[in-house]
């Protein structure tokens, strides 16, 4: 057993021990808390592939979205009857069948065999990604280099996929606006509750 | 595989990093104390160590492991335990990534500055668990206050750090500092006069991000006794305060990298001499970047001493309706300063460019 493993293993349980306190927590607060502890071990887990910037990126996005939870759960929890969540069993019922639906979904694409063809796959060691190529690929000036990258390292008989120059911007504009459009309807909410009160 | 040797050098590394984030947490306490004292004409501590009273931190950290580790009776006891190490944890990870000299660095990240903010925000999260969980109101109003500010200005910042960045072509803090090299004037603190606008904004926001006074409303202690450190004793106590200097050193050393050359001095004597790969430029390169780290701590005491503390609708009129403003059009004047004067303002002098990074308007740093 090398360090390796023992790393690997220590952020694996970091990650889904506070994952299964997530969802025994009846405390909203102390199950935001935990959920804090999980994210951060994905976290770990992307540093340790090598994702340097995706792992960052949870550290940031999350941790920030796990904040507004837990200000939220204080909120709530300050006026007494929501400190404990209790879930009934259709809650239950339905929970766990979303989530071993994703299992199953997951294991499939994992299963198929053109997916193990991938060269992120194929290459041992952490991944060499700078934010300049990450930046470039998600402008679309520069050709996605996991593509070009394949079509080096693919087997000659089979057809070389094409490198092609692919833009993520869109789908991040439009992330981005969907964000808005959340932000609005949060603030609305908000602004709603607080008429009421006042009359 | 990670080798023998690489184990060792990275333990060596991230011991050199605590014991760092030990001992300059008690040098600036101790340092705080007679700056306090000074502006308001008194000594500060002469007694403990000699005349300048230099162990006085020593004294407080025996009389802090000696106190009761007190846990109310309200408390949310498991969350109050770990309060004080989230926030530790939030602040000394941030070190793995500031390199300190040219690369004397523990990782040498490839997007060092985005993971020091990122990492340093997860502070914020340790406060207000310390706030909730104490079960006191003092503690909630100081860890909600806190989660106000720290999440508004949190905004500011990262739009002010994304100016140099966009100067630099990088996110790399060895390779921005590096890029600083020769005479001052290429220092990006002189680099346009909107980047020294952004420094000012930045610093600003950096003293809010520690909760520094004047916008310590998280602790606040003519309000709210002593905010979210109310129910605190003992060690847990300081460990907020050994989080809040080390945190301090952290915003400062990305403020010396990003604005103030970083471990580049005024004069580009090593470049001068061909030595600046050599190990005594890296140890006075260390040099400089402690001293300059320091200088803009001792401002922050200096600002903290001389300030009243703001309202919290002052401090969020400051960051909303201000800073917020200023920094977006900071960032919208700096592309067009990038287009129009791709070379800085002093960037044509070729020949007084004694080791200065190529300004030749490519930026992108390859490697």
């Amino acid at each position: 057993m090398n360090l390796e493993n023992l790393l690997f293993g220590a952020l694996v349980l970091i990650t889904v021990v506070p994952a299964f306190l997530v969802s025994t927590t009846l405390n909203i607060v102390r199950s935001a808390c935990w959920l804090l502890l999980s994210l951060s071990g994905a976290a770990g887990l992307f540093f340790f592939l090598g994702a340097d910037f995706v792992g960052a990126t949870q550290l940031l996005i999350y941790v920030g979205g796990t904040l507004v939870l837990v200000i939220f759960g204080v909120m709530l929890t300050a006026t007494g009857p929501f400190v404990n969540l209790s879930s009934r069993s259709g809650d239950w019922a339905i929970s766990i069948l979303a989530c071993s639906a994703l299992f199953g979904l997951l294991t499939y694409a994992l299963m198929r065999g053109d997916v193990q063809q991938r060269p992120m796959f194929q290459r041992p060691g952490p991944m060499e990604t700078t934010t300049n190529r990450i930046g470039l690929a998600l402008l679309g000036v520069a050709p996605a280099e996991d593509l070009t990258n394949a079509a080096k390292s693919f087997p000659a008989n089979k057809p070389n996929p094409k490198p092609q120059a692919v833009s993520y911007l869109l789908p991040f504009e439009i992330v981005s606006l969907h964000l808005l459009i959340v932000l609005v309807g949060a603030a609305y909410l908000a602004r709603a509750k607080r008429k009421v009160k006042a009359g | 595989m990670i080798s023998g040797v690489d184990l060792i050098l990275l333990i060596v590394a991230v011991a050199l990093v605590a014991t760092f984030v030990g001992v300059q947490a008690m040098f600036f306490i101790w340092l705080e104390r007679k700056v306090s004292g000074r502006i308001q004409d008194r000594l500060g501590p002469t007694r403990v160590g000699g005349r300048f009273g230099w162990l006085q931190s020593i004294a407080d950290g025996v009389k802090l492991i000696q106190k009761e580790d007190l846990v109310p009776a309200d408390a949310d006891k498991i969350l109050f335990r770990i309060a004080p190490y989230i926030v530790m944890l939030g602040s000394f990870v941030a070190y793995l990534a500031l390199p300190f000299s040219s690369n004397f660095v523990a990782q040498n990240l490839d997007i060092a500055i985005f993971f020091m903010i990122s990492v340093l925000s997860v502070e914020v999260f340790g406060v207000i668990l310390a706030g909730y969980s104490s079960g006191s109101k003092w503690s909630l109003f100081g860890g909600m206050r806190e989660a106000a500010q720290v999440v508004s200005y949190e905004v500011p910042m990262a739009i002010c750090l994304v100016i140099p960045v966009m100067i630099s072509g990088t996110l790399n803090l060895n390779a921005m500092a590096n890029q600083q090299a020769g005479w001052f004037w290429n220092w990006y603190l002189f680099h346009s006069p909107i980047m020294f606008v952004t420094s000012i904004v930045y610093f600003t926001c950096a003293v809010a991000s520690c909760k520094r006074a004047p916008f310590d409303l998280a602790e606040a202690e003519s309000e709210l006794v002593a905010g979210f450190l109310t129910e605190y004793s003992g060690m847990r106590w300081s460990f907020f305060f050994l989080a809040e200097y080390a945190s301090m050193f952290a915003v400062s050393g990305i403020f010396v990298i990003s604005f103030l050359g970083g471990w580049n001095g005024p004069l580009p004597v090593f470049h001068g001499l061909g030595w600046q790969d050599s190990w005594i430029a890296r140890l006075f390169g260390l040099a400089n970047f402690l001293l300059k780290g320091s200088l803009m701590i001792f401002i922050m005491m200096w600002v903290r001493w001389t300030l009243p503390r703001l309202r919290i609708d002052q401090v969020m009129t400051t960051c909303l309706k201000y800073l917020l403003p200023i920094s977006c059009f900071l960032l919208l004047a700096n592309g067009l300063w990038e287009w129009a004067f791709p070379n800085g303002m002093l960037g044509k002098l070729g020949l007084w460019n004694v080791g200065g990074f190529p300004l030749d308007g490519q930026h992108y740093y390859s490697g």
